[in-house]
């Protein structure tokens, strides 16, 4: 037994209200910048939906994670280390940018400056990239709540097999949200495929980070995750990905998108898990078993074995302590409510989801039933079979039956605390029938419904002997650095060389670059374009606003304003 | 032996020769950030896959035989009984093909540059540069060989050129030999040096990175946070207490 320990997050998709908070927060955190323009460590996807990048999800297509050889033995579905050397010169699978979206902001210089005329003028979009006027035709979002599912909504890859039972009329569907960052998975094809090695898994909390010093750009990376999580910076030349926002994990807070989830959807917590285990249950014969063989990699921290395991292998007592409390713990092995996402891939991802039942509770209330009774969610969990399938799609390469499980679990929890709500006496069979007692479904409860912020986030410090040194909490002052405020530019090479500033310089000096920019767009000035997103309501684009009264020529005499000509 | 000569076969080759390596050696120190490829496949996909396959396996090729007609001396290869006609036939064949590969896929290359929009913008002043210098060495060098071989004597380069390249090596520099060779080689050489000088500046860089560890290397990487706290060293005085 090898016991390491893995910060892992599970969201509870229930609660999910798609407002996207999450995706932009993490923008404003990590991609802000010019090169990472669509870049979404974060993002949250309408399903029945294509995903982000579009149709990211067809392995056929794309060949990204892992699959099983013949005999039996873990191997890239892209190809192995030869043909990736072989293939090095264009990556034969590599999504262009189309299949993200061009990022564009919009020519604002127009609207103040353009002359007098008969119609208002208007602010074109400018593509992000080539600085040209460019068509909108496909964003991020596009499909956001199902717009424009009856088009293409089929074009969904977990849809493949029951599609022709899926209907995209709007009163027959079926909708939710899916939010995704990196899943930090326990075996990385992103870092296997990495030609440089410079995808490395942290061994103290299991993090995924790209080492910017060592990735030389081969962009093998992007192509060999399977769930489209590394992206290309196309101004650096790097790849860059979700970091679980490592500087703040570091001191004990929660990621972003966690910490600003309008659903408070997400825990955070450890895992320990044998390392010595993870390659066997990786290569798992069959697809539909993965599930739980990735759930029996998991220790229990509890027992005393893995305890004084962990403690040999390194592991501070207190995360140890920390990963009892884990909520993380308790979602995927307790109750056994959160589910991997896409296990069929391979990788063993670390971020987990706790299946909708509001598909079916809508369904029942629709129909004008009780949508809080046991029995008649139970009977529709069974009838509904189009969206169990395709959460099984999403969850469980396939299997009904662990989607079955958990949402009945939430059905029961639903109905038995409906009595405690309105003041009746709980009926403990309702518990039993999904074989828990009535306290495990009241701290179920607790943990989903009522959800602490204390008891969703357990996340232990990295040791505070070593603090000082860490990214966001320097003891030293953290812009005292070469390129940072007062130093200028970049270095001679071209855009972005000479050393990668630490983060907090990095956008400092963005933010300066921002503010002092007199274009919108363009390749002129790329280390200076604006838009709306990356706009932080300090500083004055030129052209953004117009200027004040007492600046415009005529010095602000109301009557010296011009109408517009009808 | 004039000094024009020791100038240009002399003088110009170890400042070339100095300019690469110490530059090398600067740029991975100071600018680990800024040393890839800089692909550009996310704007454009269909031309490159054409392009820069034909062009890299036919440069790696005439790369190759750089080294086999310059380091191996002719005394070498009659010693192992390949004959004249023999070694220039092969040479002139292969190097054709491998010359004809690079070229046809440099201008793919170069015409994607020019015409893709997204690529247009992101090309920078040094990449303009650089394309000029390796573009110029290839055609010269090109060029010498099939105008050289039109004629009915080719010259024997590796009477002249070769044994003035390896003469560098050994710091022992015979500026005569190359002053003695056409004027096409002579050029093709200048181009060189120019472009060696230039490389360790440029994105040619990456080529020093080939990722030949992947072959070996255990397919995860772990790596331990102690080593490197947040993103930069250290300072004396605060590293880990152990
Ligand atoms: C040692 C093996 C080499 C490898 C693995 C390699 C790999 C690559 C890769 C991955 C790209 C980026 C292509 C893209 O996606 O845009 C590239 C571009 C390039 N390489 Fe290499 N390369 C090698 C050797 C060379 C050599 C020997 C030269 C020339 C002396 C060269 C010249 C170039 C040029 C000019 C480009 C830019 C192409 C363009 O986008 O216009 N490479 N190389
Ligand atoms: S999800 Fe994250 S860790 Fe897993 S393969 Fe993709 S980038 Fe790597
Ligand atoms: S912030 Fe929370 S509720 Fe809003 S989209 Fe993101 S995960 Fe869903």
């Amino acid at each position: 037994m090898r016991v390491m320990a893995q910060l892992a997050m599970v969201m509870n998709l229930d609660k999910c209200i798609g407002c996207h908070t999450c995706s932009v927060t993490c923008k404003q955190a990590w991609t802000n910048r010019a090169g990472v323009e669509y870049v979404w460590f974060n993002n949250v996807e309408t399903r029945p939906g294509q995903g982000y990048p579009r149709d990211y999800e067809d392995q056929e297509r794309w060949r990204g994670g892992w699959v099983l050889g013949r005999r039996g033995r873990l191997k890239l579905r892209g190809g192995g280390r030869l043909r990736k050397l072989l293939t090095i010169f264009a990556n034969p699978k590599l999504p262009g940018i189309d299949e993200y979206y061009e990022p564009w902001t919009y020519d604002y210089d127009t609207l103040t400056n353009s002359p007098l005329q008969r119609h208002p003028p208007v602010a074109r979009p400018r593509s992000l990239i080539s600085g040209e006027n460019t068509k909108i035709t496909w964003s991020a979002n596009w499909d956001d709540d199902l717009g424009g599912a009856p088009d293409h909504g089929h074009l969904d890859p977990v849809l493949k097999g029951i599609e022709d039972k899926v209907r995209f009329e709007f009163e027959q569907t079926f909708m939710f949200y899916l939010p995704r960052i990196c899943e930090h998975c326990l075996n990385p094809s992103c870092a296997a495929s990495c030609p440089s090695g410079a995808i490395y898994k942290r061994s103290e909390d299991g993090i995924v980070l790209v080492d910017q010093d060592r990735c030389r750009g081969w962009r093998m990376c992007v192509s060999g995750c399977p769930y489209k999580k590394v992206y290309f910076n196309h101004r650096t030349g790097k790849a860059e990905k979700c970091t679980f926002c490592f500087p703040r994990v570091e001191v004990g807070i929660p990621t972003v998108c966690a910490e600003t989830c309008v659903g408070r959807l997400r825990y955070i917590g450890l895992v320990l898990y044998d390392a010595d285990r993870v390659s066997a249950a990786a290569s798992t014969p069959d697809e539909k078993d993965l599930y739980e063989a990735q759930r029996r990699v998991f220790l229990d921290p509890e027992d005393p074995v893995v305890v004084r395991e962990a403690e040999r292998a390194g592991i501070p007592h207190d995360w140890v302590d920390a990963a009892r409390r884990s909520p993380v713990h308790a979602l995927i092995s307790k109750y056994r409510l959160a589910l991997p996402l896409h296990p069929e891939y391979r990788t063993m991802p670390m971020v987990w989801y706790i299946p909708p039942l509001s598909p079916v509770v809508d369904v029942v209330r629709d129909t004008g039933h009780d949508a809080e009774d046991r029995d008649n969610l139970f009977a529709a969990i069974d009838a509904l079979r189009i969206p169990v399938e395709y959460l099984a799609g999403l969850f469980t390469a396939g299997d009904v039956r662990p989607v079955d499980a958990v949402l009945r679990k939430l059905a029961a929890m639903r109905s038995y605390m409906r009595d405690i709500n309105l003041g009746r006496a709980p009926r403990e069979a309702i518990a039993a029938s999904v074989g828990m007692t009535g306290d495990q479904v009241r701290d179920m409860f607790r943990l989903l419904a009522l959800a602490k912020y204390e008891e969703r986030y357990v996340i232990p410090p990295a040791h505070a002997e070593l603090a000082h040194g860490l990214e966001e909490l320097a003891t030293e002052c953290s812009l005292d650095y070469e390129g940072g405020p007062g130093m200028g530019g970049w270095g001679p090479f071209g855009e972005n060389s000479g050393g990668a500033p630490p983060i907090a310089v990095e956008n400092f000096r963005m933010l300066r670059n921002r503010q002092t920019a007199d274009t919108v767009a363009g390749p002129v000035d790329k280390e200076n374009r604006v838009n709306l997103l990356n706009w932080d309501g300090k500083g004055h684009p030129e052209g953004l606003f117009p200027p004040r009264p007492a600046e415009r020529p005529g010095g602000g005499d109301p009557a010296g304003e011009v109408e517009p000509r009808p | 032996m004039n000094a024009w000569d020791v100038l240009l076969w002399v003088a110009v080759p170890y400042a070339s020769i100095a300019v690469f390596i110490v530059g090398h050696v600067w740029r991975y120190r100071y600018d680990k950030f800024g040393w890839t490829t800089r692909s550009s496949q996310l704007y454009e996909s269909r031309l490159l896959r054409l392009g820069s396959p034909l062009f890299h396996f036919g440069i790696l090729l005439v790369a190759l035989g750089h080294v086999g007609g310059l380091l191996v001396p002719k005394s070498w290869t009659e010693a192992v009984g390949v004959s004249d006609t023999a070694y220039h036939v092969v040479a002139v064949g292969l190097g054709a093909l491998a010359g004809l590969c690079t070229l046809v896929g440099a201008a793919i290359l170069v015409y994607r540059r020019r015409t893709v929009g997204p690529v247009f913008s992101a090309t920078t002043r040094n990449d303009k540069v650089m394309y000029v210098l390796l573009l110029g060495t290839i055609l010269l060098g090109l060029g010498t060989t099939v105008l050289g071989n039109l004629t009915d004597q080719p010259h024997d380069y590796r009477e002249t050129v070769s044994p003035w390249f390896r003469s560098i090596f050994y710091f022992q520099p015979d500026p005569d030999l190359m002053a003695a060779a056409p004027l096409g080689f002579r050029l093709h050489a200048l181009a060189a040096w120019a472009l060696f000088a230039f490389w360790p500046f440029s994105r040619l860089v990456h080529v020093f990175s080939l990722p030949l560890g992947y072959l070996t290397r255990p397919y995860i990487v772990y790596r331990s946070r102690d080593q490197h706290l947040g993103n930069r060293a250290p300072r004396r005085g605060w590293e880990r207490v152990r």
